[in-house]
């Protein structure tokens, strides 16, 4: 059994605003073993984003409120204090953003950014950092690294940025990389490249990752395991091939139908009936089932827990159960 | 399409399932209500509010709350400090100062509303034209506006006065034009960006003709700076019209101007501080308000615009 | 043969730049030019759906601007319904802007916030002489249920509704004026997944109901791939391959193309994966369209280019009944 890098216990993240408390993640579990790719999938507002900065704490605290465990190697992230918290962030847990030219402070050469980074963590000298700095330009596939790090970031492509910012995730060597939507912005090609850099990387330095995307392309390509989050709630968690083949939750067989597929192409896409609602809208008892095509009186009065269908497969519906 | 189911919201309420996920048509009442709550928690601006307020309900009901007539002069009592009868005592004429100030404050309201609105309409056309049509145009307009900006405002209302004459209408005339400038560099920065907005593409691309797309599509967009502005305006307005007053340009004697009271109360500053004091008092209270309550619109209307 | 609906040749868009210090002192001291669109040819049928598919640079949001004549073409000819509009303004543009609407990507301003969604979708109507004002209640409402929106929305404002409502309210404008040909310029790509399918099976809806065109614009291919009858590849300003949708997904004939397909993550069950040939995936960045090299601009990242293709650029031509590439390996 492999070894539980990340556990995140019945995780809350709440807004509190003049008109009332606003949930936007609910009662998140779940965990990411050493090693492995784990996806976390949804549509927008469902609050995978939050739930992945939650476990950095890059939320700010009032207005929000985080509640709950976050477990890294037993330590749990939310108790420690800012300084325990710096020593953590960037070195054990890194963490690349959707908009990878942003990320970047356009006032200060890429080079230095990256080696800013490392001075932070590691205990090596300057003359020895710089030429890390070029080891991991290399690496992560950025062509005359020596030259490239005396760049601004304006001149470099958006795909170079996230190489970039790949760059400064893994110079400390991190245990765990959490990757928002790190593709989003890019194009097809460039997108590729990206997520195959990524994949490299995890191979070789044994990195888990979390990514977050709404792409169940990109989660199915990358992904062992998949955690399927709606309205501030993970509805279903199981191996990418189960969720593929035999989803249980009706939102992730409703978000299976509506995908376009490249080979066959029905007359008519599947939908699900209605929009996800606003954190303001929460309907009582199960948060899908006004959507819910089998839904029944009781969905709408008591909420459904996650429970397990089998070892590997969690489902929060009640009348789902093994096919 | 799919049929529509009931959803049972946390309070109770039946919602058609097309509705979950979507803000509630009370919401546009909702807005206001909040914009307004926000506006209130601002004191200078709530303040800023009542002084208006204030100044609007002198200048409707000048001839009914003054205890005097204004310009009834009594040479029996001139120049007295406040007592019982006179409030605010008597200037060098004998009359009622409090009369007077309230008077005073018709006129002031009636040069600066009227002065800013005609400002407002050519400024914010200006701004219109200028901004959307951009090109050769735009930088004329522009450089006009720069040249009337350079100007020390009192400056160029005296000269315009030297040119028209006296008079109200002239003062509101010279005071309008002083104006316009503010009006236009406003209106043209909301409009630059307004007019990137793909809305107002789609229009073009329906055929939709540019005058109709600025009518329609730009003006009530750009509406809140505006509205802003002229909040602002009116207190610089009665400030030029003060000071116009103040060095005689305004409108004759005996007619209860504050900038003419105060330079009246010049030579007696020792003896009957009062005369030129009071209507400076009032002046300032106006002027301080006005600018407390625009920058209250401001903060009200601002954010909104970015949300 | 049936007159075509859309007749574009020779489509160009160039950009001249001001040049910069650099330039002056490259020995060339041409200004330089951003060719946003070069040379771009094709024809689309009344009722057809033809995907415009590409990457960043590619021109094909140009391409759809100059259509719509919301831009100047630098050269080139775009005829529709038999007629050159290429050189006309207004008022000899009028009855073309009734026929040809656009369908934006963004929802949240593609809608004047301070109209309501009866008078953003009536406005058109009423400028066309489509209907007179009291007739027009009766038509926006036609035109509401014909989106799916029950008559109510006409009297809410944009911020008041959904990002995929307000998509429909931007089809429901574009529709009443009844054009032949609808440019949905990233029409699906800011809506969430499940509203995404939504509007696509309504656009399917409305082409059956109405017999409308549509240029579909995307970067999502497998959008493309569902709602188009015909698909065009860009890059870089030209057109590198146009074929019928089935047939050029299973069976890509441009390296592009191929690149293109090989690139995109599909969902399945985690057996197969894209990266266990990695050598596929096509390498470098994304051209710029300043500099654009003599010959076929695909040479620096083609993994099959030939010296043939970096002194001459091939031309588009039909290799196949339907089927059209530009690129020596197949002509």
């Amino acid at each position: 059994m492999t070894e539980t890098l990340l556990e995140v216990r019945n995780l809350g993240v709440a807004f509190h605003d003049e008109d009332g408390v606003l949930r936007a993640v609910d009662g998140v579990s779940f965990g990411v073993a050493r090693g492995e790719i784990v996806g976390l999938v949804g549509e927008s507002g469902a609050g995978k984003t939050l739930t992945a900065e939650a476990i950095m704490r890059l939320i700010r605290c009032p207005p929000g409120r985080i509640s709950g465990e976050i477990l890294y190697r037993g330590r749990d992230l939310l108790a420690l204090d800012e300084a325990e918290l710096a020593d953590i962030r960037g070195k054990d847990i890194a963490m690349i953003f959707q908009n990878p030219i942003s990320s970047l402070n356009p006032v200060f050469r890429v080079g230095a950014q990256l080696l800013e980074a490392m001075l932070l963590h590691l205990p090596a000298r300057r003359r020895t950092l710089r030429d890390r700095v070029r080891e991991i330009f290399t690496r992560v596939g950025i062509p005359s690294a020596e030259r490239r790090a005396q760049d601004y970031p304006h001149q470099f492509s958006g795909g170079m940025c996230q190489r970039a910012m790949i760059g400064m995730g893994i110079a400390c060597t991190p245990s765990l990389l959490i990757a928002d939507e790190p593709t989003t912005a890019l194009d097809v090609t460039i997108q590729a490249q990206i997520l195959a850099l990524i994949r490299q990387l995890a191979a070789e330095l044994g990195m888990a990752v979390l990514l977050v995307s709404h792409d169940l392309g990109i989660i199915s390509q990358m992904c062992r395991r998949v955690l399927v989050m709606y309205a501030g709630k993970i509805v279903e968690e199981a191996p990418i091939a189960t969720i593929f083949h035999a989803p249980a939750h009706p939102y992730t067989r409703g978000l299976m139908a509506c995908i376009p597929h490249l080979e066959q192409v029905p007359e008519r896409l599947g939908t699900i009936a209605g929009v996800m609602p606003g954190l303001r809208d929460l309907p009582s008892g199960c948060r899908f089932h006004p959507r819910c095509p089998i839904a029944e009186p009781r969905c709408a009065v008591t909420e459904p827990a996650l429970r397990a269908l089998d070892e590997t497969h969690r489902v929060s519906c009640h009348l789902a159960r093994k096919d | 399409m799919e049929q529509a189911r009931g959803v049972r919201t946390v309070d109770g309420d039946v919602l058609p399932a097309e509705a979950v996920g979507v803000v509630r048509h009370d919401a546009q009442t909702a807005e206001y209500a909040r914009l307004w709550r926000r506006f209130c928690r601002n004191k200078g601006a709530v303040f800023g509010l009542a002084v208006f307020l204030a100044i609007v309900f002198m200048a409707l009901f000048a001839d009914l709350i003054s205890p005097y007539n204004p310009l009834v002069q009594n040479y029996a009592r001139p120049m007295e400090g406040p007592s019982t009868d006179h409030w605010l005592g008597t200037d060098s004429f004998g009359r009622d100062m409090l009369s007077r100030i309230i008077h005073g404050a018709r006129i002031a309201l009636v040069v600066g509303i009227l002065a800013v609105l005609l400002a407002m309409v050519v400024g914010v056309t200006l701004g219109l034209i200028s901004g959307y049509y951009g090109g050769l145009t735009d930088t004329i307009i522009m450089r006009v506006m720069d040249g009337l900006f350079a100007f020390p405002i009192l400056i160029l209302a005296i000269a315009l006065m030297a040119v028209m004459g006296f008079g109200v209408r002239n003062v509101i005339i010279a005071v309008a034009i002083v104006s316009i400038a503010p009006f236009a560099r406003v209106t043209r920065g909301d409009v630059l960006a307004v007019r990137e907005e793909p809305y107002i593409e789609a229009a073009r691309l329906a055929g939709i003709s540019n005058r109709a797309i600025i009518w329609r599509h730009v003006l009530p967009n750009v509406l809140a700076p505006i509205i802003v502005q002229g909040a602002l305006r009116v207190s610089a307005a009665i400030i030029t019209e003060s000071g116009l007053s103040f060095l005689g340009l305004g409108p004759p004697p005996p007619t209860p101007v504050w900038g003419s009271m105060i330079a009246e109360g010049r030579n007696f500053i020792v003896m009957a501080p009062h005369i030129s004091t009071f209507p400076g008092i009032a002046l300032m209270i106006t002027v301080v308000g006005l600018n407390l309550f625009g920058d209250g619109l401001r903060d009200v209307l601002d954010p909104k615009l970015k949300s | 043969m049936e007159q075509p609906l859309l007749d574009v040749q020779q489509l160009t868009k160039h950009y001249p730049l001001r040049a910069g210090a650099l330039h002056r002192l490259l020995p060339q001291r041409q200004t330089p030019v951003l060719r946003a669109v070069d040379g771009v040819s094709f024809t689309m049928a009344p009722g057809e759906t033809l995907g415009l598919v590409g990457e960043s640079g590619c021109g094909k949001t140009t391409t759809g601007r100059l259509i719509l004549r919301a831009i100047e073409p630098t050269s080139g000819r775009i005829v529709f319904g038999g007629q050159d509009i290429t050189a006309l303004h207004s008022p000899a543009l009028q009855p073309f802007r009734r026929q040809v609407q656009i369908v934006f990507q963004d929802p949240y301003s593609s809608l004047n916030p301070r109209l309501t969604v009866r008078q953003s979708i009536g406005e058109p109507m009423l400028v066309h002489g489509l209907a007179s004002r009291d007739e027009l209640r009766h038509q926006v409402n036609a035109v509401l249920e014909m989106v799916g929106l029950s008559r109510e929305y006409g009297e809410r404002y944009p911020h008041e509704m959904s990002g995929g409502q307000r998509q429909r309210v931007g089809i429901a404008r574009a529709l009443g004026v009844q054009p032949q040909l609808i440019v949905a310029d990233e029409a699906v790509s800011a809506l969430d997944v499940s509203v995404r399918a939504q509007i696509l099976n309504l656009f399917v809806e409305l082409r059956e109901r109405l017999g409308l065109a549509y240029l579909f614009i995307s970067h999502d291919l497998g959008v493309v791939r569902f709602i188009s009858h015909r698909v065009a590849v860009m890059y870089l300003g030209q057109l590198v391959e146009v074929g019928p949708a089935a047939e050029l997904f299973a069976n890509p004939l441009h390296p592009y193309a191929q690149a293109l397909l090989a690139a995109i993550p599909r969902i399945g069950d985690g057996s197969v994966s894209m990266f266990d040939h990695t050598e596929r995936l096509l390498a470098g960045e994304l051209p710029n369209p300043i500099d654009v090299p003599a010959g076929c601009r695909f040479y620096d990242r083609c993994p099959y280019r030939m010296d043939r293709c970096r002194q001459a650029a091939p031309a588009l031509r039909a290799v196949a009944a339907e089927r059209a590439v530009a690129c020596y390996l197949h002509t």
